[in-house]
């Protein structure tokens, strides 16, 4: 299975029962599979007008009760942020896919990058906060589309998915466990008195409970900074909690949200840090530079945002060197970076696109890190 | 931990891309090993050419690209010209002996010559090629067993010509069976 075909699986799996999308290469099997999956499990899967479309039909379906995603690539996540803000400020849970391509623009349509990882943090205005993963083979794409939505409904945060083409289109033996091992997080509507029904508490650290149009209770959502009730109030002080909460929410969670991938990092000299298809070329340069007797750790994000400063942080002293391999021109280098806070040094192995690394170029970075 | 790459090449059309899924499949679900399948992923059209990868191992494939490719299967010129030099000493060459013309004798290499598509054409449709083809890289090679490549079928090819995938399997089984009998490497 490729995957893009395990991202479908692994919604499916997770309760995904709601898909809007436009269709857009290379992410295009995501949404042929679930469209062909959707009605053996009573889904729904609708082809919209546009990406616009789709992620404001994903937050009408997240507030209808279902659990929504879609997928798409650079071009069509442009069309989508500035819902994304609104799902972001509205809190409302829901999962969007990145196969990434070549860009800027319509840029290298059929061929991988990962140039879009600060416009899946930053892409909408405004202060908020979103998680994404990096799946790096067609198994965590299923395994982490699971994991995506279970964050997505605790934090009622959108999540991410941030792969690629490579990964995307790359075929391997897929595991899926029979549904009662896989853990799901359901749902959690709000089952209390209508009268004390509050759609936001601005101290939650994740699970507050939604509620489903039609059920009865009055709720209220906007993308205007808001009250406990969901009404509008444009105050600095009203401000300072929705924002403080939506961060924080995040933030002071980070430690139980971010998963690392970590081998020989403990007395390397060199760490090589790096995330989806990249890590696998990686590991070849880490492989040749361990044979010419170079300490080279490996430490792949599988969560990329919130992004593990703290483990940055923690290792930076401790070695010669931080090696930043990335299909981007240099983005989470300067996370690396700031992480690092000068205690180290750090190296961006940059590439435009279109293609993968060739090992040998890391593993030139990897004996320059370790001079 | 014993590994294996292998190129499948050919042009567009020729199934080349369904040959590299039918044996990656058959590996990973039934033979019990790991594969990773990577494409040639473009705007590319029939006719053009085409090519997969596929990396074979005992243990979990990291690097999933080929680095030693030990196996070549060539079905067209264009891709027999491109790919045949990566090939170290003691690969295998498998190419379709009546679209490809050889630029040597490589003796250095283990030649296997499979007139695929005229076999593919008596069993029905030249639209068999591929399939006679796996059916001789899985005699030659010993890479798969015939029967994890038989059950990786339903899915990847079409229900209403599975018998005939399967005969054209055989048919190119049958002459890698006898290609190795008569001495390995025929020309």
């Amino acid at each position: 299975m490729d995957g893009d075909h395990a991202i479908a699986e692994g919604a499916l799996a997770a309760g995904c029962r709601f898909f809007a999308g436009y269709p857009i290469t290379p992410s295009t099997e995501t949404a042929e599979r679930f469209a062909e999956r959707a009605p053996e499990v009573g889904a729904l899967f609708i082809q919209m007008e546009d990406e616009l479309a789709s992620i404001a039909a994903l937050i009408g379906a997240a507030w209808g009760g279902k659990k929504a995603m879609t997928v798409t690539c650079g071009p069509g996540f442009s069309l989508m942020v500035e819902n994304i803000g609104l799902a972001a400020m509205t809190e409302t849970p829901l999962v969007i896919a990145n196969v990434q391509r070549g860009g800027p623009s319509t840029g290298l349509p059929t061929l991988t990058a990962q140039q879009d990882m600060m416009q899946a943090r930053y892409g909408s205005h405004g202060d908020y906060n979103i998680i994404a993963l990096t799946p790096d083979s067609p198994q965590e794409c299923f395994d982490l589309t699971v994991e995506a939505f279970n964050l997505s409904e605790f934090y009622r945060v959108p999540v991410i998915i941030l792969t690629d083409e490579t990964v995307g289109h790359m075929h391997e033996k897929v595991v899926i466990p029979p549904a009662e091992q896989i853990q799901v997080v359901p749902r959690n509507n709000y089952s209390g008195p209508k009268a004390d029904f509050r759609p936001y508490q601005f101290d939650s650290q994740g699970g507050h409970p939604m509620t489903q149009a039609g059920d009865g209770y009055n709720f209220h959502i906007t993308g205007l900074t808001h009250n406990e009730r969901g009404y509008p109030v444009m105050t600095a002080e009203q401000s300072k909690i929705v924002i403080t909460h939506l961060m924080e929410k995040i933030n002071g969670n980070a430690d139980q949200i971010i998963r690392l991938d970590e081998d020989q990092v403990d007395g390397a000299d060199v760490v090589v840090v790096s995330y989806g298809i990249t890590s696998r070329i990686a590991v070849k340069a880490i492989q040749d530079a361990r044979k010419e007797g170079i300490k080279v750790g490996y430490l792949r994000l599988i969560t990329i945002w919130p992004f593990c400063e703290k483990r940055i942080r923690e290792l930076a002293p401790k070695i010669k060197a931080f090696v930043v391999p990335e299909i981007n021109y240099g983005q989470m280098v300067h996370e690396v970076e700031r992480g690092a806070g000068g205690q180290c040094a750090t190296i961006s192995v940059n590439h435009c696109g279109g293609a993968v690394h060739d090992p040998e170029v890391i593993l030139d970075a990897i004996r320059k890190a370790n001079q | 931990m014993s590994t294996h790459e292998i190129r499948f090449s050919g042009f567009g059309g020729q199934g080349i891309i369904r040959c590299a899924l039918i044996t990656g499949k058959a590996l990973s679900l039934y033979d019990d090993k790991f594969a990773t399948m990577t494409q040639s992923f473009g705007p590319e059209a029939r006719g053009s050419a085409c090519a997969a990868q596929l990396v074979v191992s005992d243990e979990r494939v990291l690097y999933p690209y080929l680095t030693h490719p030990g196996i070549l299967l060539a079905l067209s010129q264009e891709a027999y010209d491109k790919y045949w030099s990566e090939l170290p000493k003691g690969g295998i060459l498998i190419v379709e002996q009546d679209l490809v013309k050889l630029s040597g004798e490589h003796l250095e290499l283990k030649l296997y010559r499979v007139p695929a598509t005229r076999f593919a054409e008596e069993v029905g449709n030249r639209l068999f090629t591929n399939l006679v083809a796996l059916g001789f890289l899985t005699a030659v090679t010993k890479v798969v067993s015939a029967e994890a490549m038989k059950k990786a079928l339903p899915g990847l090819v079409p229900d209403r010509f599975l018998k005939v995938n399967i005969k054209a399997f055989e048919k190119g089984y049958e002459y890698g069976l006898e290609a190795m009998n008569a001495g390995g490497a025929a020309s």
